[in-house]
């Protein structure tokens, strides 16, 4: 084995912070997007109304039964002929492994968080519902004042722990050559010919930060319970 | 949308090499299928292990299985796979990383796939395994020492038959996601199902039909798994204790 050199570690921080930004990115809008559209999907599925919830569990049971990887190739392919279709354009529209990235990841991430979101609903006792109703709001009125703030707040620890398992799969990017933080340590592994110190302390600052995220949340979990 | 549908292009000759495509993916198919079962029984064994002794009251114990649950669970499934492949070799005394440098080519990211896989999906058996052996109502443990039984029987004959048929649908999804994981395999080298398709649309520009292939063996192979497991989950039902049916799987 040869020696270890610390060096180069240091002399790739900068391009490392680099890439760990474009990870925090990704995690945090596809958490948005993702948490936004998830319940929307999670809405959808609850609906008694064939038209609306056949679809969302078709989407949701088919997202959850490929590997992102696949995902990922599908969105990459697809996205630019979408845009095309959509916005009829005479080629396909040029999108970018980031952009492409980051709408695959609000769609994938949607259909984990909308089983969440599912269960997070479900959670509020169907009286509140009726409750809702008796009161004269309407089926909008009720899920945005009486029943989703529940839902959250029931779903905070659950919804963190799938963003931390969201941070892990952004690596993932890795498919598309884009500079995330594991990115920008395999391409300065590559260049220097040091796989092993890159790669065990890039292991070591997914390690270090979903850890601490994973502690954080279950501190939080104590503190949200709500008290029945 | 211009796009050349041609669905009969998995009956033509592969480009570079011998077969037709519709072979190429079953070849995937079988690769992703072994990585996965082979990785299984690896999760299994180690989980199931570290799964007990996290409910033991042995001190030493829980904290060596929390460590392990805490390192695999916290390091990204690709970050493991680079661990696996490119560090590991370096770093292994007497030659043996030379040898699995030297490993003919399925094998070389074969071996260290179904490893990391094993090791990655142990911490979430041995998640679903404690809290499944947690449901439990102490009062069965205490029934057990009652009738002056080991710890260790106590685990045989009392706490793991019934704990083990509890995980059943949680098992299920945790072997749906090895197989699901088994494609970030493929930066390694591992010519499995998502391989395949992506290879097979570089070649024939037939990225729609080579997807779909893929997306619909995947779609077969979880609805297969998800009814044997059901049935599975009836056959070892314990009358009058835990109701099965409807909710096997969490879909």
């Amino acid at each position: 084995m040869h020696a270890i050199d610390f060096d180069v570690i240091q002399r790739s921080l900068p391009f490392l912070w680099k890439g760990l930004q474009f990870s925090v990115q990704l995690t945090v809008t596809a958490m948005i997007g993702g948490i936004i559209l998830g319940t929307l999907l999670a809405m959808m599925r609850l609906s008694s109304f064939k038209l609306l919830y056949l679809p969302a569990t078709a989407y949701v049971n088919g997202i959850r039964s490929i590997p992102l990887v696949l995902v990922i190739f599908w969105f990459y392919f697809m996205v630019p002929l979408i845009l095309q279709a959509v916005t009829r354009a005479p080629s396909p529209v040029h999108v970018g492994p980031e952009k492409s990235a980051l709408i695959t990841f609000i769609l994938f991430q949607a259909a984990y968080y909308s089983e969440i979101m599912r269960a997070g609903i479900q959670s509020v006792s169907r009286g509140q519902v009726s409750a809702a109703y008796a009161l004269g709001l309407t089926y909008f009125q009720s899920m945005a004042q009486v029943i989703l703030p529940q839902a959250f707040r029931n779903m905070i620890p659950i919804l963190l722990t799938q963003t931390i398992v969201l941070f892990q799969d952004t690596s993932l990017v890795y498919v598309l050559s884009i500079t995330d933080l594991l990115g920008a340590a395999v391409k300065t592994a590559q260049r220097d010919g040091r796989l092993v110190e890159m790669y065990v302390f890039v292991a070591l600052i997914y390690f270090v930060l979903s850890y601490a995220l994973s502690e954080l949340v279950k501190r939080l979990q104590t503190r949200v319970a709500v008290i029945r | 949308m211009n796009y050349n549908w041609n669905w009969k292009i998995f009956w033509e000759p592969v480009a570079a090499g011998n077969g037709v495509y519709w072979e190429w993916m079953v070849s995937g198919l079988a690769w992703t299928l072994s990585t996965g079962l082979l990785a299984w029984v690896i999760a299994l064994l180690i989980g199931v292990v570290i799964g007990v002794i996290r409910t033991t009251p042995l001190i030493w114990a829980v904290r060596l299985g929390n460590a392990w649950v805490e390192l695999f669970r916290n390091i990204p499934l690709l970050v493991q796979m680079f661990l696996w492949y490119f560090v590991l070799p370096e770093v292994l005394p007497f030659g043996l990383g030379t040898m699995m440098k030297q490993m003919d080519p399925p094998w070389a990211s074969f071996a260290p796939a179904v490893l990391c896989l094993g090791f990655y999906t142990s911490a979430r058996v041995a998640e679903q395994v404690k809290a499944g052996i947690q449901s439990l109502p102490r009062g069965q443990t205490l029934a057990g020492t009652a009738l002056g039984l080991t710890m260790v029987q106590t685990y045989r004959y009392v706490t793991l038959p019934m704990a083990f048929r509890i995980v059943i649908p949680p098992f299920t999804s945790e072997f749906m996601n090895i197989i699901k994981n088994s494609s970030v395999a493929l930066t390694i080298g591992l010519l499995e199902l998502t391989q395949r398709a992506s290879d097979m649309s570089e070649y024939t520009f037939q990225t729609f039909e080579a997807f779909t292939a893929a997306t619909t063996l995947y779609i077969m192979v979880t609805l297969i798994v998800v009814y044997g497991m059901r049935q599975l989950e009836k056959k070892v039902q314990v009358p009058g204790f835990i109701g099965t049916g409807g909710q096997g799987g969490g879909r």
